[in-house]
């Protein structure tokens, strides 16, 4: 009881302490503050600013323009073609991401140590791939002249980065090849996380597979598909090099571009640094409005986080 | 009927054979374009510019690394590359280690916010922060230099760290501290000789995501690294010989499978304990 009670103290810092855990906590907070967060608000700032080469070299004031270059992007008509692929693009990689994870997840479960092992090997080949890498040796299979999945597939010297979709498609599969095994390893983990027990008692009940699925293992799981799908969301949204690297700076005028990379590209390569960061806060808003649900989820399952 | 059939005993014969046979050739076909990256560095100059490409190569040679060696200072920026990648996963582990520690271990006014900050702070996409990053980098004369690139990776990986650092902190039983005090042992004592070596696995655990991101960054290294080329990393110098007309793709394979092994070899060493994190991350 006193020890307790004496360590309780400790622990809740009465004795002293207690500006112990805000001192573990200056580094980090320094370094988001100053790097993180003083950014962000940067990025606000200059989004609202008149902001070219000339402002950069400091050879004119920025002007305030309050919300004109806003005005100037919603009224062009690429950006919205932008946004509208980047969202279709990211829900297509985060379907097939989470569709093959799942499926592969449980067909782990099904099979004996070898084969099991085997794709668990592969599997962590393609997730520790840098996706620069991984989108070098994509572009490389697939291409027209030396590349083995034309020779495969019979298609002669079909360019898969001439075209809108092909360019798409083929940035896609990459996508999946590297981010569907952190999907199937959490989940994998996930079912071998329910006791046998559970599924024995309702194996011996009567209840089909099926419905061993849809009853028992579905809501047990439903927790870390949560998990995996945000994150999924996330990485999705935000892909940059893939896009940037396969595509060669968003396709041939443009065609795959996403947010991400059409920020940059007005940024840098046109120096409109002010459309280019209000590129930013657009994602940024996005991304925010996707975190609110996920904390929302989170609360309502009464995790104390 | 009565006996409990094992999980594995469910699935009747055939069918498993079929599952396995699957999870075969799916393995095969996942790891293929890894196998064919490593097989074309091999391979020599003739064979990789084929029409007729072939799954194996009678005449290895290292060629292509030569090359890759040759033409510019890969050596030099691999080196950069590691040092950056070793700066940010030092710092930020350490730095994450005391975050994860004062709101593990401790309660606070403000700790739910903090977290919820953290937890929105992984949200934020880094190459939406070039920009205002490169203003920054340059107004504290940092452009050029390899903390340009340092510095923005190591709060960037930070939030992920802390949030996966927290549940192998939590994992210490509380006990341990306890005793700790009652033997005396002052907080700072605790901290570094009784918390840190335990919490150290999760630690070199959550590190290989920071490696990763880190070294794979080409974005700040094409933006923060302008004229000061000795300063560039490797993703800098695959990008110049797969940014061609005619990409040398002997080259480029060498370059992307020199990138590649540093990584996997982190990656397979710390695997088993990533999954246990990532449970822990998971289930919090």
């Amino acid at each position: 009881m006193t020890r307790t009670a004496l360590a309780q103290a400790r622990v809740t810092g009465r004795r002293g302490g207690r500006w112990t855990p805000w001192l573990y906590l200056a580094p980090a907070l320094v370094v988001l503050a100053a790097l993180l967060a003083y950014p962000i608000y940067q990025l606000g700032l200059i989004s609202l600013l008149e902001y070219t080469q000339a402002q950069v070299s400091g050879g004119e004031p920025a002007t305030f323009q309050g919300l004109g270059n806003y005005a100037e992007l919603f009224g062009d008509r690429q950006f919205w073609s932008v946004l509208l692929a980047t969202l279709v693009f990211a829900t297509a990689c985060v379907s097939g991401t989470l569709t093959v994870g799942c499926a592969l997840a449980v067909l782990l479960t099904r099979v004996r140590a070898v084969p099991r092992l085997m794709l668990m090997l592969a599997a962590l080949g393609a997730w520790a791939t840098p996706a620069i890498t991984g989108s070098t040796v994509w572009v490389f299979l697939f291409d027209p002249d030396f590349g083995p999945v034309n020779k495969l597939l019979g298609l002669g010297d079909f360019a898969w980065t001439y075209g809108r979709y092909s360019a798409f498609f083929l940035v896609f599969l990459e996508i999946v090849w590297c981010s569907f095994p952190f999907v199937m390893v959490t989940m994998y983990a996930g079912i071998r996380a329910i006791p046998s027990e559970v599924l024995e008692a309702a194996a011996l009940d009567g209840a089909s597979s099926l419905r061993i699925w849809r009853s028992v293992m579905a809501p047990m799981l439903r927790p870390i598909l949560v998990v995996v799908t945000i994150q999924s969301i996330i990485w999705d949204f935000k892909v940059f090099t893939q896009i940037y690297v396969m595509t060669d700076g968003g396709g041939i005028a443009g065609q795959n571009l996403v947010l991400n990379v059409y920020a940059y590209q007005k940024a840098f390569a046109s120096s409109q640094y002010s459309l280019g960061s209000a590129i930013g806060v657009v994602m940024l808003l996005i991304l925010l409005g996707v975190t609110l649900v996920y904390l929302r989820l989170l609360r309502r399952r009464g995790e104390e986080i | 009927m009565t006996r409990v059939p094992k999980r594995l005993g469910r699935i009747r014969r055939p069918w498993r054979l079929v599952a396995e046979t699957s999870t075969v050739l799916i393995a095969v076909v996942v790891a293929f374009p890894l196998y064919w990256m490593v097989l074309s560095a091999f391979k020599p100059a003739s064979e990789v510019q084929s029409d007729q490409p072939r799954p194996w190569t009678l005449n290895p040679s290292l060629d292509a690394f030569r090359r890759v060696f040759e033409q510019q200072d890969f050596g030099r920026y691999f080196l950069n590359s590691l040092l950056v990648a070793g700066a940010v996963v030092i710092a930020s582990a350490l730095i994450a280690f005391l975050a994860a520690t004062a709101v593990t271990r401790f309660r606070f006014r403000f700790r739910t916010t903090l977290l919820v900050m953290f937890l929105t702070a992984q949200m934020v996409p880094i190459e939406a922060l070039t920009i205002p990053m490169f203003f920054l980098m340059r107004d504290v004369d940092a452009l050029n230099t390899l903390y340009s690139l340092i510095l923005p990776h190591i709060a960037f990986s930070l939030p992920f760290a802390i949030w996966m650092l927290r549940g192998f902190v939590k994992a210490v039983p509380e006990a341990l501290e306890e005793q700790a005090f009652i033997d005396g042992a002052s907080r700072t004592r605790f901290l570094w000789q009784i918390l840190f070596p335990l919490v150290l696995p999760g630690l070199v655990a959550t590190s290989v995501f920071s490696f990763i991101s880190t070294w794979n960054d080409f974005l700040f290294a094409k933006s923060f690294i302008i004229s000061a080329t000795e300063n560039s990393t490797l993703p800098m110098a695959l990008l110049v010989f797969f940014d061609t007309e005619t990409p040398d793709w002997g080259g480029v394979m060498a370059g992307s499978t020199i990138m590649t092994i540093p990584v996997l070899i982190f990656f397979v060493a710390v695997q088993r304990r990533l999954v246990s994190g990532l449970g822990g991350a998971v289930k919090d």
